[in-house]
């Protein structure tokens, strides 16, 4: 018998944890975004509760300005799996036609993301939201509970969070107070790849270099996914060979300049690579401290 | 400041020949240490900070660094804004970096006092201790702290690493002298196993190539070492374990027991037994998405099922039967303290181990211990930060292995009840006797009969107050009114059971608590015969009337206060003992040198200064007449 590899030991203990609030919880769900870590998630939930079938649904809060290969990997993923799927819009935060582009985008993303979020846990009344966030993200990160304590109008309040011990989560609450759950806390974005090719877990295609048509715009290649993107004045959509390190909104989300087009190409340029994952993502360069602010808002 | 040099992360193998290990370890030391400088440099240098991440350290450094030009690693790592702004680490975080051999979990905990709730969190999931000493200071008190709590958790590997040479010129004498201290201070402890490595993490030092600085040092490198120190015990060495988290039933044919395996491994067709229970059975299949396994191991979350057909559910421990775990009801635990309000003896919490969760009390505290002498102090209850040792006792049986045997059949947290916050963590040590052995025998006739009987509800009327308020006066006079009509009733007063009951205890805070909960249990079995119990006792602590009621049904403790001003009891001084308080004769004396709690919303409040004990009586009758405890009629019946 030999030891166990990192990868065999990170997917014990999350398939504990799934599991552990899965018992304890009164309505948990999973907070599905489509992308690497979320597919790592699901993947981990259905091993979980296997030969069981998942035993919660899948939640995407739609901000409607996703890329469209998401959309439609998320259905088919549904749709292949048998999952129960809820998709959730904030309809009264589209009618206040808010947009992604220029100096909104950060309301934009607060409404349609941060509000949105609660919207549709308050609707469903879920007490326990597993997500794929990750501790090696970002600094504010690294303290972040597995299981994180949320008041009844879903604030993160740093002194509420309860001391983690062992394999011992503490999953008691108040009536109206929510968890969420993080149970790929101790994984790196290297370990989430890895896993990925391990386990040959499908991912959106966009992860994979191909030619696509892409604007530069304040330093980031963005992707003219249909034509809602407005051009500015000497903005001429080009093909270039690109792929994303993450998934968000298409205006939102800067794409890099790649070869990479299977996973193991992937692993290798994420190896060399000399930026971290979130440096692509345009909404995370305001500040000091900005995802701590936004946790304590609720976003997740 | 170059980049070029990564001689870790970059090659991080694709589909390694060998698959790497995990090592999860701790980092202690305090403010001044260089810890997070230490952390920073070993993410630094594994290739974990990114071109970004850089290039917002430089700015970081510029703005709020204490290197000067120098990137100051320590920012790398200091992460909620608070912190940033006092310059300290508060709460554990999580750090990670890989090798080719090792992925890596740090947790990084602070170091000044109040954080032993931190360390005890970040030491629990750990396997190594790095110790850091600042080589100008050496073993300091702070430092046996430390190593006493990574003992305590159960660490055995510890990784001295003497920080700051650069400031002791590399002397290697100092180095020495600082290793001989702390050894001999680690064997007193139980920690062996320590490898001292001088470094600067300020200059990279020893931290991954071997420092040109100190050629008299021929020791592995920090890196090197946390690369090659061979792993705990393994888990697998041990009995097999599986507390069951969730039995998976997805049709009628399929029962499966899933939960993670912390001890031992698990091959289809062992013989297990199910605790508390102690049920026999056999493995028959291990279940996986890819298919059925013949065996499984120590760390891995698999899904069981069982040759034969019992009632298993989440809670339950699955065990090797032929080496099976404990099974009691009453502890000594170690207990580490980590909330503001106190840990009291006699108090009811929740109690998870495993995937058990029950109600536990504190029985006593045998001692607390001061983390910096190592002494052992009495104690009553614990304070914030507090550790100790006391005997815990459960509501039901719990399978158990003492914690140095198994941290997942051993360890617990305690949860109160009422925030639902995760208020202790502790450490089972050993079973205590009683228990299993005692039951619960149960009568056929009950407390509401033997009452019926009487024609009366049972109850108590709980009578506190401040010694010479009148308390005894007016239960005797109460008592004489209930007899004349026909009632069966038992005076407990205060004084006389001191003559038998509790002879033996003194009137210290602690002999208090004891006497009040003798005469909770006597009253308790009086109601439990049907009586109207009179106590009439100072009662002094608010907590122990509040125990008292909640031991007791709705409705049968009935709280009298009998109010009187201090002034008004030590004029009167029925028995002279203010008196002698005030000289100084007597000590814990309540209302002088001792406290009184009065109630804050007792059933029936008698102003002493208004009342006359003949009124304050009647006013008591007839709360109980008008409570339903004696019908109203009952005194005309011939």
């Amino acid at each position: 018998m030999s030891e166990l590899s990192h990868l065999a030991r990170l997917e014990a203990e999350s398939i504990h944890i799934l599991r552990e609030v899965y018992a304890e919880a009164e309505r948990p769900v999973l907070l599905y975004s489509i992308g690497k870590d979320s597919s790592v998630l699901l993947h981990l939930a259905l091993k979980a509760f296997y030969p069981a079938r998942l035993p919660f649904p899948l939640l995407h809060v739609d901000t409607t300005w996703k890329f469209r290969e998401m959309i439609a990997f998320r259905d088919q993923t549904a749709e292949r799996l048998g999952l129960d799927l809820i998709v959730h819009v904030n309809t009264e935060g589209l009618a206040l036609g808010l947009s992604p582009f220029g100096p909104g985008a950060s309301t934009h993303t607060d409404v349609m993301k941060t509000q949105a979020l609660r919207q549709a846990l308050d609707l469903h009344r879920f007490d326990a939201a597993f997500g794929g966030a990750r501790r090696d993200e970002e600094k504010s990160r690294a303290k972040e509970r597995v299981v994180s304590i949320r008041s009844a109008q879903h604030r993160w309040d740093p002194k509420r969070q309860r001391p983690e011990l062992w394999r011992l989560y503490n999953t008691r609450k108040a009536a109206g107070e929510s968890l969420r759950v993080f149970p790929l806390s101790n994984w790196t974005e290297l370990d989430v790849w890895q896993y990925i090719l391990q386990e040959q877990i499908p991912i959106v295609p966009l992860y994979y270099a191909r030619e696509r048509p892409v604007v530069e715009r304040d330093g980031a290649l963005i992707m003219v996914d249909d034509e809602r993107l407005p051009l500015r004045a000497g903005e001429q959509p080009q093909l270039r060979k690109v792929r994303f390190r993450t998934l968000g909104c298409y205006p939102l989300t800067g794409a890099i300049d790649s070869d990479a087009d299977t996973l193991p190409a992937i692993i290798r340029e994420m190896l060399a690579a000399r930026t971290s994952e979130r440096q692509g993502r345009v909404i995370d360069q305001d500040g000091i401290a900005s995802m701590e602010k936004k946790k304590r808002e609720g976003y997740f | 400041m170059a980049v070029e040099s990564a001689p870790f992360g970059a090659a991080a193998p694709l589909a390694p020949a060998a698959p790497q290990q995990l090592l999860r370890f701790i980092t202690c030391g305090s403010v001044d240490d260089g810890k997070s400088t230490l952390i920073g440099r070993l993410l630094y240098e594994s290739r974990q900070v990114f071109d970004d991440q850089l290039a917002m350290l430089e700015t970081d450094s510029k703005r709020d660094g204490t290197q000067g030009d120098e990137l100051d690693f320590a920012l790398l790592v200091d992460g909620l804004s608070a912190e940033r702004e006092q310059g300290i680490t508060i709460d554990v975080a999580y750090r990670f970096f890989a090798t080719e051999r090792r992925k890596f979990i740090v947790a990084d905990t602070p170091g000044h006092e109040q954080y032993t709730r931190n360390m005890v969190t970040g030491a629990s999931t750990a396997e190594l201790a790095i110790i850091l000493i600042d080589a100008r200071k050496g073993v300091l008190t702070q430092t046996r702290r430390h190593s006493y709590l990574v003992s305590l958790l159960g660490i055995r590997r510890i990784v001295l690493a003497i920080n700051k040479m650069d400031l002791v010129d590399y002397s290697r004498e100092t180095f020495q002298r600082i290793e001989r201290a702390y050894v001999d201070f680690a064997a007193q402890i139980g920690l062996a196993d320590v490898v001292a490595i001088p470094v600067s993490a300020l200059r990279g030092d020893n931290i991954i190539e071997p420092a040109v600085t100190m050629p008299w040092y021929r020791g592995p490198t920090l890196m090197a070492h946390l690369e090659r120190v061979p792993l705990d015990e393994p888990l697998k060495a041990r009995p097999f374990r599986m507390p069951v988290q969730w039995v998976n039933r997805p049709n009628p044919e399929f029962r499966g027991f899933a939960g993670l395996i912390v001890g031992g491994g698990v091959c289809v067709g062992d013989s297990i037994r199910v605790l508390p229970a102690g049920l026999a059975t056999r493995v028959a299949r291990i279940v996986t998405p890819q298919g059925d396994r013949t065996e499984a191991l120590a760390g891995q979350s698999v899904t069981l099922t069982l040759e034969d057909e019992i009632d298993i559910s989440r809670g339950d421990l699955l065990v090797a039967a032929d080496s099976p775990a404990g099974v009691a009801e009453r502890f000594e635990a170690t207990i580490v303290w980590m909330s503001g309000e106190p840990m009291l003896s006699g108090r009811p919490y929740l109690f998870k181990c495993g995937t058990r969760t029950v109600t536990a009390d504190i029985e006593r505290v045998e001692y607390k211990i001061n983390v910096n002498t190592l002494e052992r102090h009495p104690a009553q209850r614990l304070e914030l930060n507090e550790i100790g040792l006391a005997t815990v006792r459960l509501d039901q049986p719990l399978a158990f292995d003492p914690y140095l045997e198994n941290r997942d059949t051993g360890g617990f947290i305690l949860i109160d009840r009422f925030s639902n916050n995760t208020v202790g963590a502790g450490m089972l040590q050993g079973a205590l006797p009683t228990g299993s052995s005692l039951h619960w025998q149960s009568l056929d006739v009950d407390k509401a009969r033997r009452a019926a009987q009487k024609n009366q509800q049972a109850c108590v009327l709980w009578l506190t107050g401040l010694s010479g308020a009148g308390k005894s006066t007016i239960a005797n006079l109460v008592e004489k009114k209930l007899v004349g009509l026909g009632r069966h009733t038992y005076l407990l007063d205060g004084d006389n059971v001191r003559h038998g009951l509790s002879r033996d205890l003194g009137f210290d805070e602690a002999g208090r608590v004891e006497n009040v909960r003798r005469v909770v249990e006597v009253t308790r079995l009086m109601i439990d015969a049907g009586l109207i119990v009179l106590v009439s006792l100072i009662s002094p602590y608010r907590a122990d009337r509040s125990r008292a009621r909640s031991l007791l049904a709705d409705g049968e403790f009935i709280e009298v206060f009998i109010d009187t001003a201090l002034a008004d009891a030590e004029r009167r001084d029925p028995k002279g003992l203010y008196r002698r308080a005030r000289k100084g004769e007597l000590r814990h004396f309540t209302g002088i040198d001792s406290p009184y709690e009065a109630p804050e919303s007792p059933e029936i409040r008698i102003d002493t200064a208004r009342t006359s004990a003949e009124q304050a009586a009647e006013q008591i009758v007839s709360y109980l007449r008008n409570a339903g405890i004696i019908g109203r009629d009952w005194a005309f019946i011939p």
